[in-house]
């Protein structure tokens, strides 16, 4: 595949695209993992929820 | 499961357990379909190989404006029938459409520098999109600045609607004005003028980044709940101290 004179500028935008989409979803996962950690401390702590359910019924 | 169902947020949570595994192979395969066929799309007889970067860019140029119409919606959601996940949807789904227009705007740019000879040029086009990235910035500030959810809810719904008047703007701004941005060539009046060769990897690049866009929303919506579950949590922790 002969991406011509302007490779570089073909190469850098799916650089760019892969970048950003990898960032997304490394942040989403890591903020997911975050919340989850948190919750449990609180309940680990004594603290419950006023339906009485756990951070393992959250999915 | 009903759409009532769906109002709560805990058979939300269990819903998004089941069906994210399966959304984000979908969306794998697709992006991997996309790939591979945006590769091997043969060269514009004007633009050479560059043709391969609207692959990428129109996808982003077009989920940048969606995910604004999503968010007015979630708006009127929470604005009107106060539905408890209207704003959850509407934050989670702001730093996702701000990443897919910051990729319209650069993809574009690095585009534009080989076909019109440069990077940057304020017109409609261009300039309405930019002040849409920075509209996203703002709400994503908004959100961050405001402690009481259900104030920030209200503010950023209502900005979020003064917003979306950018979005025909973005959208006409090629017919209404002169620019250096082509006008419509895929959703217009007379159906599409591009020839199959390009039409169908964009088409397939454009249904895979709207999969990534559901997938990245439904997760970032789950986040989005167990983060105010934490602040409750806090909160009664913080009372039960000071009881």
């Amino acid at each position: 595949m002969a991406l011509g004179p302007y490779a570089s500028f073909i190469v850098m935008s799916y650089a760019l695209v892969a970048a950003m989409v990898l960032i997304l979803i490394g942040w989403i996962g890591f903020d997911y993992r975050r919340q989850k950690a948190r919750l449990a401390e609180l309940e680990a702590s004594g603290v419950v929820r006023r339906s009485g359910r756990s951070v393992g019924d959250l999915g | 499961m009903t759409l009532t169902d769906l109002a709560n947020p805990s058979r939300f949570l269990v819903l998004t357990a089941r069906i994210l595994p399966w959304l984000a192979a979908l969306t794998a395969l697709l992006l991997a379909i996309g790939l591979v066929q945006s590769a091997l799309a043969p060269d514009d007889y004007q633009q050479g190989a560059t043709v391969k970067i609207m692959f990428i860019h129109v996808p982003n140029a077009w989920l940048s404006m969606f995910v604004w119409g999503l968010m007015s919606v979630a708006a009127l959601g929470t604005l009107v029938w106060r539905h408890p996940l209207a704003d959850v949807a509407a934050k989670a789904a702001a730093p996702i459409g701000a990443a897919f227009t910051f990729l319209a705007l650069v993809t574009g740019s690095l585009w534009g520098r080989p076909m019109w000879g440069t990077y940057w040029e304020w017109d409609a086009r261009l300039t309405s999109v930019l002040i849409l990235f920075l509209m996203y910035l703002g709400l994503i500030a908004l959100w961050r600045a405001v402690d009481d959810p259900s104030r920030a809810a209200r503010a950023a719904a209502i900005l979020t609607l003064v917003g979306a008047i950018n979005i025909p703007i973005i959208k006409f701004s090629v017919d209404w004005w002169n620019t250096l941005h082509q006008p419509a060539s895929v959703l217009r009046i007379g159906g599409s003028s591009m020839d199959r060769a390009f039409l169908v990897p964009l088409l397939v690049m454009a249904v895979a980044f709207s999969l990534l866009f559901v997938t990245l929303h439904l997760a970032a919506m789950r986040n989005e709940i167990l983060r105010r579950r934490v602040r409750t949590l806090q909160m009664l922790q913080a009372s039960g101290r000071a009881a």
